[in-house]
Parts: C-alpha cells; sequence; structure tokens
C-alpha cells in the first residue's frame, strides 16, 4: 500500500498470494450501484449491517417461489427439501466453525438471542447468589444487558475487564477478577465501537485454567476473519447473519455438546419435544431443543449462501484487504486537524471510530450521508464505551472486503466539507 | 440554496457555536433532564414559573448542532411567556418540524424559530430539534423526571 498515491488499486489488491478482485466483487452487490442524494453510495455501515450479494438474494427468492415448506414434519416432497436444505446449512456452519459436530450448531435470531439463550439457559440453571460473571469494558449493550437481567434475577455480579486508552484490555487486571466465584468469561472476539481484536486465546486459556467456561460475541469478528472454534477451544460462540452477508433474523450460537445438553431448554413450543402430555414433556435432542417453533428456515438457507460466497472468497484474503483498507483510512484521516482516532489498540478490525472537535458526530453523519456516504454516528449500542473515552458518541466508519480506497478518499474529502459547513 | 445549507443556516451555527441561556439555573423551580437514546444527546432544562409565566429558562448539556441551536433558540423565545404560550408554541414547532406547516406563513407565528425549518428534509433529525421542547413540557408538567424523544 501506498498511501500517497491516494488510492489503493481497485482492481486488484494483492494479499500474498490471494488477489481480491474487488471491481469483479463489487458486481456481485446490487445495491453497491446505487446513487444516494446523487452520488454514488459509499456503504461504511458494515459493522452496524452488510450489504447482500446476488447469490444470497436470489437463494430467498429460489427458497420462496419453489420450496417453501414446513421443515421436520411433513411427508410431502417439498417439506423434505426443505428440511434438507436447512439441515445442510447446519453442516456448513460447523464446517465454517470448524465446529466437532453439527449438534453444536443452534440457529437463533442473531447473536443477541444467543447470549441472552446462554444466560437465561446456562446462567439461571448453573448461577447461584454471589456468583460472577465477567464482561469486558468494551462490550456491546447486548452482552452486558442479558447478564444484568441475570444478576438481578439470581443475586449474581458482574465484574468487568478495564482497558487502556488505546482500547486493549488489561489482562492483568482479567487475571485478578477470575476467582471462585467466577462462572463464566462472556467477551467480544471484536469490539463493534471500536475495532480492538481481543486476545481471545490467552482470554479462554486464563479462564479455562481455572475451568471457567467462556462466551465469545462474535458479531463483528465471524464477517472479518477466520473463526475456528476447536483451536480457540471457547466454550460459546455467537454470530448474526445479517453481518455475514446473509439475511436478517438469523444467528448462530455454537455451544460444545456437554454444555448445550446440560442446559434447560430455552423457549417452549414445537420442536423442541419429542413427547408431550399433560403431566409432562420430554425435551428434544441438541440441537432441537434450542429451536421452538417454525425457525427462520428461508433465513437459514440464505445464511448458507453467504457462507458459500464469503468462504469462496476466503476469509484469509477478506482479513488481509480489509487490514489494508483499515490502515489506509486511518493514515488519511489522520492528516485531518482535530480529527481524534477513538480506538488504536495494536491488532484492529474493519472499525474507525473518530470523532472531530467542536462538531458533534450527528451532525458529520448528515454531511457525509449527503455526500452519498453512509457512516454510523451515535454510541453505537456501547454506552460505556463512549463514557471512558470521554465523549458522547463517535463517527464511525467500518469496511467489508468490497470497500476500497477510491471510497476511502470520498469519505476523507467529505470530512474536510464537514469542517467547512462548521468552520 | 441546498438543503443542507438549509439544514445549517448561520444563524443555526451562531447557536451552536455560542448558545444563550447556556447555564444552570440556580433558582428554578421546574427542572427535568432530556435523553435521545439513538444518539445520546443530553440536556437539562431549568425554568423558573411565577404565576404561569416563565420568568426565566436555560438549558445545560451535550448534543449536536441541531438539537443545541433548537434548544437555544427555545430559551430565547420564551422568555416571559406564559406555559399555554409555550405549549402551544411546541405543537406549532412540532409541525414546522414535521414539514406540516409552512413556515412563511405568519400566522403561525414561528418568529426566528421558523429557521428551523429546514429540518423536515432530514427526518432522522427531527428528534434532535424537538428534544430541548420535549424536555421542556416534562419540566412544565413535572410529571416525570427524564424526558425522552421515543
Amino acid at each position: 500500500m501506498k498511501p500517497a498515491q491516494g488510492v489503493i488499486a481497485p482492481q486488484g489488491l494483492r494479499t500474498g498470494r490471494t488477489v481480491l478482485d474487488v471491481a469483479r466483487i463489487r458486481e456481485d452487490f446490487p445495491i453497491l450501484k446505487q446513487q444516494v442524494h446523487g452520488k454514488p453510495l459509499v456503504y461504511f455501515d458494515n459493522a452496524a449491517t452488510s450489504q447482500k450479494p446476488q447469490v444470497v438474494i436470489d437463494t430467498l427468492n429460489r427458497y420462496y417461489a419453489t420450496e417453501n415448506a414446513n421443515i421436520h414434519r411433513g411427508i410431502h416432497f417439498l417439506s423434505e427439501l426443505a428440511t434438507a436444505e436447512y439441515e445442510e446449512t447446519r453442516n456448513k456452519v460447523k464446517r465454517f466453525l470448524n465446529a466437532s459436530e453439527s449438534r453444536e450448531i443452534v440457529f437463533v435470531r442473531g447473536t443477541t438471542e444467543g447470549i441472552n439463550l446462554v444466560a437465561q439457559s446456562y446462567g439461571r440453571r448453573f448461577f447461584k447468589e454471589g456468583d460472577e460473571v465477567v464482561i469486558s469494558a468494551m462490550e456491546h449493550h447486548s452482552n452486558i444487558v442479558p447478564w444484568q437481567m441475570l444478576c438481578e434475577q439470581v443475586g449474581a455480579r458482574l465484574r468487568v475487564i478495564p482497558m487502556n486508552h488505546d482500547g486493549e484490555l488489561l489482562l492483568d487486571e482479567y487475571e485478578r477478577l477470575l476467582g471462585a466465584r467466577t462462572k463464566l468469561v462472556s467477551v467480544a472476539h471484536v469490539s463493534n465501537a471500536l475495532g480492538t481484536i481481543n486476545p481471545i486465546g490467552r482470554i479462554i486459556e486464563s479462564a479455562h485454567r481455572r475451568n471457567i467456561p467462556v462466551l465469545v460475541d462474535g458479531a463483528q469478528a465471524a464477517p472479518h476473519m477466520k473463526v475456528d472454534v476447536q483451536e480457540l477451544d471457547c466454550d460459546f460462540y455467537a454470530f448474526s447473519g445479517h453481518k455475514l452477508f446473509g439475511p436478517t433474523g438469523i444467528g448462530v450460537l455454537y455451544g460444545k455438546a456437554r454444555h448445550l445438553e446440560a442446559m434447560p431448554p430455552y423457549q417452549g413450543g414445537g420442536d423442541m419435544i419429542s413427547l408431550v402430555t399433560f403431566e409432562k414433556t420430554h425435551y428434544n435432542i441438541i440441537p432441537y431443543k434450542f429451536e421452538a417453533g417454525t425457525p427462520h428456515i428461508a433465513g437459514v438457507i440464505g445464511l448458507g449462501a453467504a457462507i458459500d460466497y464469503v468462504s469462496g472468497i476466503g476469509l484469509d484474503a477478506v482479513a488481509a484487504y480489509e487490514g489494508e483498507v483499515l490502515a489506509y483510512a486511518t493514515a488519511q484521516l489522520s492528516t485531518i486537524q482535530g480529527l481524534r482516532i477513538i480506538g488504536r489498540a495494536k491488532e484492529k478490525a474493519s472499525v474507525l471510530s473518530f470523532v472531530l472537535e467542536g462538531v458533534h458526530p450527528h451532525d458529520i453523519g448528515t454531511v457525509l450521508d449527503r455526500e452519498g456516504v453512509a457512516i454510523r454516528a451515535g454510541h453505537h449500542c456501547a454506552m460505556p464505551v463512549m463514557q471512558r473515552f470521554g465523549v458522547p458518541a463517535t463517527a464511525r466508519a467500518s469496511f467489508a472486503f468490497y470497500n476500497t480506497g477510491e471510497e476511502v478518499d470520498v469519505l476523507v474529502r467529505a470530512v474536510r466539507k464537514v469542517l467547512k459547513v462548521f468552520g | 440554496m441546498s438543503e443542507l445549507s438549509e439544514l445549517y443556516q448561520e444563524v443555526i451555527l451562531d447557536h451552536n457555536k455560542s448558545p444563550r441561556n447556556f447555564h444552570r439555573l440556580a433558582d428554578a423551580n421546574r427542572r427535568a433532564e432530556g435523553y435521545n437514546p439513538l444518539c445520546g444527546d443530553q440536556i437539562t432544562v431549568y425554568v423558573k414559573v411565577e404565576d404561569d409565566v416563565i420568568k426565566e429558562i436555560s438549558f445545560e448539556g451535550s448534543g449536536c448542532a441541531i438539537s443545541k441551536a433548537s434548544a437555544s433558540m427555545m430559551t430565547d423565545s420564551l422568555k416571559g411567556r406564559t406555559t399555554a404560550e409555550a405549549e402551544a408554541l411546541f405543537d406549532r414547532v412540532h409541525k414546522m418540524l414535521k414539514g406540516e406547516v409552512n413556515p412563511g406563513d405568519d400566522s403561525h407565528d414561528l418568529g426566528k424559530l421558523a429557521v428551523l425549518s429546514g429540518v423536515c428534509h432530514f427526518p432522522a433529525r427531527v428528534k434532535c430539534a424537538s428534544l430541548s421542547w420535549h424536555t421542556l413540557r416534562t419540566a412544565l408538567k413535572r410529571e416525570k423526571e427524564v424526558a425522552s424523544t421515543e
């Protein structure tokens, strides 16, 4: 990368031995051809949700047009077809995360529901008064509030791993938090507000030395890097389909089989039972025990198409390319006077949070929008992070593999325009 | 004038940079906090009411240019008005922000507040402009401590 040139070669950036043909990749995403307010769309809000390739859109369409049926019950052609596709996606997710068995893959609505499931099922079964759950100072609200709710229900306590001013967790402090009362550790793999890649391998190792299970919030990691749950040895891993170029309303909770088997159901209803009488209900085996009611079948099958698509590009190539886009954007934005980047961890992925002296992020967002640049402005559902850095909100640009150096240049020009308006 | 420059008019940028009545009011007898959970804007409105007349009004807090300017202009325009007049003005301001009145139409008596009419082209920003007014309403009614735009 040569920042001086002002662009990253958009037609093919060489990352090691892999070439990411971004111009061709962009052809796969119909929404990227759009104009907003008369300007070409520059979509830098990928941490909120990602755009969908045509193959995912076509898969949803095909499912509803030719395969729609309920699963696990119909003795007819369509139902068998839909069931096969649904269960095949479970296998795809298993391979995607390198889980050891497909029954360790539970379909949920998203990361939030995955965490709530563990808090309410695992937490209420195994937590007692005085027990502790350890989270970090950079968690999304969805990895804070479910634990606060559990704490209130069982009289447990929330402990928080602090971070330094660059947005890196203080691991020595973390070690000190772990004790006989710690029942679970739940941390983000990648911070949605700061972009920090947390050293979850080490975090898991430390917890496991004390037999403490670990849940990883993978919402911001799964779309940007290879995840191997066996190598990490995490106990639970949750991610959302819509951030991984798939449909909204579908996500995954991975859990080690022995945990899932020991946990009570999260919700009651159809599909999660094996036998029901008014006296007693026998629950189904995992993962079905956790999939009450007709699931988001189209969403699951669409997620399968998204996983195929991303795997076809290769997450190692994605990570390398996005790393260069992030480095280039960081260098370019840093040249703007009065701009401060929030989150300067050594290990970062795809998120660039910043503030401008004298201009509220909300106003930055509005001016950028009129230049066609979509970013997020606000607290990013991580209000404690904002408090930690003493800002009410930040502007956040977040990248995907279809973004280019030219788009970063548009962002930088638009930020300069903000300064002109508020100068 | 483009929609963007209609939104960020000189008057608004000036109120953002040097907000009027931007301080605590020690002898306020009405007070409320307002909060916009979407963007994190926070505001406290202080009012001193005597015989149903707003004698003094001020605000504190942090927010975007639109919310700050709107709060500043609100305090400017309400000093000396009755609480009923303030209520009625809020209704008219709210209609203007939603694009339901023509700011050129004098019968709405929006005065200087008409410069905020550009907000109606930016639906995401209507809540920013109305936060201070919602907070004021809460303060006057003293119905609860924290106002919200939700």
